[in-house]
């Protein structure tokens, strides 16, 4: 199936856990949050989150602003 | 005699500052180069926006602020509407492990004013979500005065434009903030230069918080160590309380002996 990390399509297996999904961006899981198609999912629930074709992914962390 | 001034602590939300000065991180040449800034600056609290991860990026904005021990304030910079600075804020709390947030709403890319309406929807969601919420307002007193009804912990009023070094346009308004505010007003943006931020302290603010006028001036960290003793003499002079303005002279020496 295909999802989309940070706006870029990945192939991945089907019911693929949302902890690999951010490790395939990410190699810290520590600075960084993510949402699920615009609703945020806290760290505690990565593991548990099977994600489904189409889902959108959004990884983010600090950036240098304000 | 007053108090010495290691003993006047900036008091926000129940905590204490040792620094009246807020720094932001955008803006710098490098990572080396803002921590150096940030260290010369003083500052205990700093902002950071968030953003989508960059696999390629080297070295990060949270590794500057922890080697120096500096608190992460997240930002809700980019965001136009209160449900997108909602979900920032809450990405933010999630990624940082902080439940405080500078709440920016802004109308337009040209601008950057505060959207007043998604602004103060956006406090009250938050602040009902358990934030401390810090929120960026236009130098408007009447607004300042809801966004503290709300329950916002401090008022953040521009001084004029992000970025834009025109200091503080109408610095009654700001002295009416002051005035009717029971929160901390922090001068947040406009800032071009030490005597605005001197200004700022003297018209009472609690605080300043700038990020371009040190990160894109010419030597930064010389700019931060400016900024740092410009908060610290601008409170004093609040503190001492100036002179009254006169129309004439007033002679300093006594009258000569005749």
């Amino acid at each position: 199936m295909e999802i989309v990390i940070n706006g870029t399509a990945h192939q991945v297996p089907d019911e693929t856990s949302l902890d690999r999904a951010v490790a395939l961006i990410s190699e810290s899981a520590t600075g960084i949050a993510v949402a699920v198609n615009g609703d945020v999912v806290s760290r505690v629930s990565w593991p548990e989150v099977r994600l489904a074709d189409g889902d959108q992914i959004e990884v983010l962390t600090a950036v240098q602003g304000g | 005699m007053t108090e010495p001034l290691t003993d006047d602590p900036l008091l926000l939300a129940g905590e204490k500052f040792g620094s009246r000065l807020i720094m932001g991180t955008g803006g710098a040449p490098s990572l080396d180069v803002l921590g150096r800034a940030l260290a010369a600056s003083g500052t205990e609290l700093t902002t950071v926006a968030m953003r989508r991860v960059d696999p390629a990026a080297r070295g990060s904005v949270l590794d500057v602020l922890a080697t120096h021990g500096i608190r992460v304030l997240p930002n809700t910079a980019g965001c136009f509407t209160a449900a997108e600075a909602v979900r920032t804020a809450r990405l933010a709390a999630e990624a940082l492990g902080t439940n405080w947030v500078k709440l920016e709403v802004i109308a337009d890319e040209v601008t950057l004013l505060p959207d007043p309406v998604e602004l103060l929807d956006a406090a009250e969601q938050l602040v009902a979500l358990g934030f401390t919420v810090l929120p960026y307002t236009n130098d408007d007193p009447v607004l300042a005065k809801r966004l503290e009804q709300t329950g916002c912990a401090a008022v953040m009023p521009l001084g004029a434009p992000i970025g834009s070094g025109l200091g503080i346009r109408n610095p009654h308004n700001i002295e009416l903030m002051v005035a009717a505010s029971s929160v901390p007003v922090i001068l947040d943006a406009g800032i071009g230069t030490a005597s605005d931020a001197a200004l700022a302290m003297e018209l009472g603010c609690s605080a300043v918080l700038l990020a371009t006028a040190v990160t894109r001036a010419r030597d930064p960290e010389l700019m931060a160590a400016s900024m740092r003793s410009a908060v610290i003499a601008g409170r004093l002079a609040y503190r001492a309380g100036r002179i009254p303005r006169r129309r004439f002279a007033a002679a300093s020496s006594p009258p000569v002996d005749s």
